[in-house]
Parts: structure tokens; C-alpha cells; sequence
């Protein structure tokens, strides 16, 4: 435990000191890529209370990553044409303020993962991995098809949305902000992992019947982990979405699930860390391979086959050894 | 709406259900046999029809190139058999799930590598161009109706090989317990590996039938797969008749879901909210009719009880 506990220092001060060395040195762009990776990583976080404690392979986590980008680019949209919403006779005006399309982002993805997941958890196994991503699928050609926001085209918002006291423009500001959500949702997913909760919710994973035996309910836990699962990625939707100020059908692609899915097992299933790590080094991989060829994906898919058959436990698991504590490990 | 619209659209349907059965007949085999989710079966349909192009530029011959489609997708599945999937069986599903996530990355990028972006084009034979009548007067092109055929004549045989022949009888009993059929004296590695190149045949199969009607491109299998998988999820996850079931069933709501669904809502409403709210309830119509049938019947239409 000592060996991860240093390294997810490590990792902290390397996200924090490489964008501080890209501000003083100006460049902008290291920054933009810092804060991608923080926002993938914040998206995976999410994913792995799901698939890291909870054991719940979801293949369809883009439904709430693009529900979060959806509902920055709709509200922002109307903010910017200055035309209200109409939505069943009421009349809702846009907004381009952060704080009310984090809690809109974040209110609409637990609801979706709420639906979804009391749907999706009748089954298990395969089927739950398949149902999920169908739901996915659903999400997806709606976007699609749905004209008066895009459709297949997406949304552009020409200003990034704005945050009390701040100048989001600036990129060291954004990435600041970023991060600051990423902490605080890591503080909260190390306590939830201990709290009697995220015990009892790791033993569901476990021992599904034991669980039951000592009077949890298995189904009740894994569904309230699957919504605080989509609210976390639907808030990363909307962060992403305001990064690029550009959302499009492709956040409710099922490639971006299996990307999600990948940064988590490339740093680390049901580490604290883990997400982090393979989102930066997915991000670094991306930016450095993607300059070198146009190919890079077949290095990602070599790289990644290698960690499945070989390095079971990710990057984390890797250089930190077997876990001690709980959220190891996964069924 | 006449007749003949109706008619020719569940021919439509048909088609489209066949070819999806081809491919769903595979990925159900191979994971009820082998307990696997194999994602890059997409991959294999995408090689196949790549394969199937470049013989049918080469030789002219379009029965020579499905041949080479269906050789190619073989070969290369018993080669990723050997070398990655057969590391995978004892595994769980999510690993599964990234390694054969990670193999479709190799597979598109490298195709791309060698052919480009560009599609590449594969024609109809002659002799199956063209429209022919069918009683009651409908016109419908011969190709199509000799992809229903091919695919309902592949069901059939797939059937006959499953219940009929002593291979098909080892496959039946490596579902339900491989250990007792490796005990009894059947090469379990050898079962698992051919299991796994007949499924990547079809594929092939499919891959090539389908490319002559559409381009034949990077990334084509990816779609195909994920309809292959709503199939085999609502016949019944290791069912061949549930694959045929489902994969018809998927091909009707689709085909008929994107003509009648507009049609529908205009009855009452004005005709382009009609429009743009039937053709978005048709894009999601499958994924709806799947999770309606796993609420209903969490292991699907023919699936075993869990």
C-alpha cells in the first residue's frame, strides 16, 4: 500500500507540475492536453465506481458523458442565440454559466443512469454488457437524428462558459478548475470506497449471496453506485464539452465507452488511481504516437492486448504490487 | 401505401435479417461453445469483403472472390484463435471484451495501413444484376433475392451441421460441459479453434455478399457487429435458431420501422415533426425492441434459464 500511496503522489504532482512548466514556458496546447486528461481521467473515475467496486461491466458510461456535453451545448445554445427553450408549454431560458449546467449535467445523467440501471441490472453477465451498450446505441442515433440540436453535425458554442471569479478563456484557469473537480471527486471516491456503503458494495461484488445472507441488498447497492457512476461521467461530459466548446454525436459513441473502459484498465481496475494514470498516459500516448504516425491505434491496440493478457491490475498495479485494502481487484 | 411498397420492403427486411444472421450465427457459436465475446468478428466481416474486392479485381470472378473472402476470414480467425483468443477463455467477460476491443483497433488501422481510406468497389456479377418480377408484379433486384436464398440455404445447412454430423454433436456438447467432451477423447483446442474459423467463414461470407452492395471500407464491420450482437442477445445468447430468429426480427423492425414509423406519426401530426420524430424513433427502434425483450426475458427469446 506504502508503494501506491507514493505513486498516486507521484502522479498528482506530475499533473499539476507539467502544466505549471507549460504556463510559464507558454505553451497553451500542453495545457489544452493536461486538461483533456484530467477530464478523461474525472470521466473514468466515474466508470470505475461502477466497474471497480461495484463489478458492473457498463458499456454504454458515453450515454452520460455525451448527456453531460448534450446539456452544456443545449443550454449554452440558447443562451447564445438568445431564443428560450420550449419544453412541454414551459419556457426555459440557456444559460452560460458553469455552475448551472454542472448541476443540470450532473442532475440528468443520475437520472439516465437511473433508468437505465434499473432496467439494465434484471440481467448480468454478457447481457448486462450488451444491454448497456444498446442503451448506448439509442442514445447515439438520437443524436443523430435529432436536427434542431446538430444531429449529426453537433453543437458549436463560440465563448466557453463562465465561472465566478474566473476567466475560464484562459487555459491554465480551465485546467485549474478541471483539476479542482477531480480532487474533490477523488476525496470523495476514496471515502465512499471505505464508508460502510462502499464495503457493503464490495462485498455485493464478491459474494452476491453472502451479501444477501447477512440482510444487503445487492440489487439496491448496485443500482445507487451505477447513478453516482453516470452523475460523475455526465459532470466529465460537460467539462469535455466546454473544453472543446463543441459537442457532437460522437460523445455517445460506443467507441468512446470502450475508450473510457480502456483508460481504466491501462492504469488500473478499482485503484484510486488507476483511472488518473491511464488517462494521462492515454493522452500523452495519443498526442506523442499521433505525431509520430497516422496509425497510431494499432500501438494502442498492441499496448492494450499486453495489459489484458499480461499486466492484469494496469500501470497501478504494475509498479504498486498486489492491493492491500479494499477496491482491489474485481469479479 | 400500396402493396407492392409493403411487400418489398419486408424483401428488404429479409435481406438485411439474413445477412445479419450470418454474422450473428458465428459470434453465438463461438460464444456458446467457447463461452467468449469476440468483438473483432466485425473485423473478420471487414476482411472478408477487403479480400473479396481485390480477388474480384484480379480475376474477374465473383464467385472466385467469395471463395477468397470466406478462405481469408478463416484463416484469419484461426490465426487469432491461436495466437490471442485461446489465452482468453478462462478469463472474464470485461477482459474479453478490451482484448478483442484491442484487436479491432489492429485490424482497422493495419487495413487502412495497406488499402487507404478509400473505399473500394465490388460489383455485382452480371448474371445476378439487374431486377427480376415476382408474382403480383413486383419488381426487385435478383442480387438481393439471392442474398435471402444464400442466407436462408447457410441456416439450413448450419442446422443440419449442428444436429446431423459428428462435429456437430461435439460443438452441442462442448457447450454443455468441455471438460467431460475433453475427457471422452475430443481435441478440445482443435474443436475450439475450427469452431472459431466456421464463424469467421460466415463472417467472411457475409462480409463479401454485403460489400457488393455497399462500399467496401475501413471501419464497415463495426456497425454490422454491434447489430449482430442486439440478435444474438434477443435469440438467446448459444442458440443458432434464436440467431435466426432474432436476426430476421432485427431486420424487419429496422427496414420497416425507418418506412412506416414516419408514415405513422403523420396520421397525427404535421408532417415534418412526423418526419424527424419517426425517423428518430426508427434509428432506435432495435435497441428499443432488445431492451424490451431482456426486460421481458433477461437471457433472451431461446436462451437458457440462468
Amino acid at each position: 500500500m506504502r508503494r501506491e500511496a507514493a505513486l498516486n503522489a507521484a502522479i498528482l504532482v506530475a499533473l499539476i507540475a507539467v502544466p505549471a512548466w507549460a504556463h510559464l514556458s507558454d505553451e497553451p496546447f500542453t495545457i489544452t492536453l493536461a486538461t483533456r486528461a484530467v477530464i478523461l481521467a474525472l470521466a473514468a473515475v466515474g466508470l470505475n465506481i461502477a466497474l471497480g467496486i461495484g463489478g458492473m461491466v457498463s458499456f454504454g458510461h458515453a450515454v452520460y458523458f455525451g448527456i453531460g456535453g448534450y446539456a452544456m451545448g443545449i443550454l449554452a445554445s440558447h443562451a447564445q442565440s438568445y431564443t428560450p427553450m420550449e419544453l412541454f408549454g414551459l419556457s426555459i431560458e440557456g444559460t452560460k454559466s458553469m455552475l448551472v449546467i454542472w448541476l443540470v449535467a450532473v442532475v440528468l445523467s443520475a437520472l439516465a443512469a437511473l433508468v437505465i440501471g434499473l432496467l439494465s441490472l434484471r440481467t448480468s453477465g454478457v447481457y448486462f454488457i450488451m444491454i448497456t451498450l444498446a442503451f448506448g446505441q439509442m442514445f447515439f442515433f438520437f443524436s443523430i437524428s435529432w436536427a434542431a440540436y446538430g444531429g449529426e453535425d453537433g453543437l458549436s458554442i463560440y465563448v466557453r462558459n463562465g465561472f465566478p471569479g474566473l476567466n475560464t478563456l484562459v487555459p491554465i484557469q480551465y485546467f485549474g478548475l478541471c483539476l479542482a473537480i477531480l480532487l474533490v471527486v477523488l476525496w470523495f471516491n476514496a471515502r465512499l470506497a471505505r464508508s460502510p456503503f462502499g464495503l457493503a458494495l464490495n462485498a455485493a461484488r464478491q459474494s452476491p449471496a453472502r451479501a444477501e445472507t447477512v440482510g444487503l441488498n445487492p440489487m439496491r447497492l448496485r443500482l445507487v453506485a451505477f447513478v453516482i457512476s453516470g452523475a460523475i461521467t455526465g459532470l466529465a461530459g460537460a467539462l469535455f464539452a466546454d473544453l472543446n466548446r463543441f459537442v457532437s454525436p460522437t460523445m455517445f459513441s460506443w467507441q468512446l465507452s470502450g475508450e473510457i473502459t480502456v483508460l481504466i484498465i491501462i492504469g488500473g481496475v478499482g485503484r484510486l488511481m488507476g483511472p488518473v494514470a491511464g488517462a494521462v498516459v492515454f493522452v500523452a500516448l495519443e498526442h506523442l504516437l499521433g505525431g509520430l504516425t497516422e496509425f497510431w491505434h494499432i500501438y494502442l491496440g498492441a499496448a492494450l492486448l499486453l495489459v489484458v493478457l499480461f499486466a492484469r491490475g494496469g500501470l497501478v498495479g504494475l509498479i504498486a504490487g498486489r492491493p492491500g485494502g479494499g477496491g482491489g481487484g474485481h469479479g | 401505401m400500396s402493396h407492392i411498397l409493403i411487400a418489398e420492403q419486408v424483401l428488404n427486411g429479409l435481406q438485411f435479417g439474413v445477412m445479419l444472421f450470418l454474422m450473428a450465427a458465428g459470434l453465438t457459436l463461438i460464444f456458446g461453445v467457447m463461452g467468449l465475446i469476440n468483438l473483432a468478428h466485425g473485423s473478420l466481416y471487414m476482411i472478408g469483403a477487403f479480400f473479396a474486392a481485390v480477388v474480384a479485381g484480379w480475376t474477374g470472378s465473383f464467385l472466385l472472390a467469395l471463395i477468397a473472402a470466406m478462405a481469408a476470414a478463416a484463416a484469419a480467425g484461426a490465426l487469432v484463435e491461436l495466437v490471442v483468443i485461446r489465452r482468453l477463455y478462462d478469463k472474464d467477460h470485461l477482459d474479453q471484451v478490451l482484448a478483442t476491443f484491442a484487436l479491432i483497433l489492429i485490424f482497422s488501422e493495419g487495413t487502412r495501413w495497406v488499402f487507404g481510406s478509400f473505399p473500394l468497389f465490388l460489383d455485382i456479377p452480371d448474371a445476378l444484376s439487374g431486377p427480376v418480377t415476382l408474382p403480383g408484379g413486383i419488381q426487385y433486384p435478383l442480387y438481393r433475392l439471392v442474398l435471402i436464398g444464400t442466407g436462408l440455404g447457410v441456416a439450413l445447412g448450419l442446422g443440419l451441421l449442428i444436429t446431423r454430423t459428428r462435429i456437430g454433436i461435439q460443438i452441442r456438447a462442448g457447450e454443455n460441459d468441455r471438460e467431460m467432451i475433453a475427457a471422452l477423447g475430443v481435441d478440445i483446442s482443435r474443436l475450439y479453434t475450427l469452431v472459431f474459423a466456421l464463424g469467421a467463414a460466415l463472417a467472411g461470407l457475409a462480409g463479401a455478399l454485403v460489400g457488393a452492395i455497399q462500399s467496401v471500407q475501413v471501419g464497415m464491420g463495426e456497425p454490422v457487429l454491434i447489430l449482430a450482437f442486439v440478435v444474438i442477445v434477443i435469440g438467446g445468447i448459444g442458440s443458432i435458431r434464436g440467431a435466426l430468429v432474432g436476426a430476421i426480427l432485427v431486420g424487419l423492425t429496422d427496414t420497416l420501422g425507418g418506412v412506416f414509423l414516419p408514415e405513422l406519426f403523420k396520421l397525427f401530426m404535421e408532417p415534418s415533426a412526423a418526419t424527424s420524430v419517426g425517423s428518430s424513433l426508427a434509428s432506435m427502434a432495435i435497441y428499443i425492441l432488445m431492451a424490451v425483450v431482456l426486460i421481458w426475458r433477461p437471457t433472451g427469446l431461446f436462451g437458457a434459464r440462468a
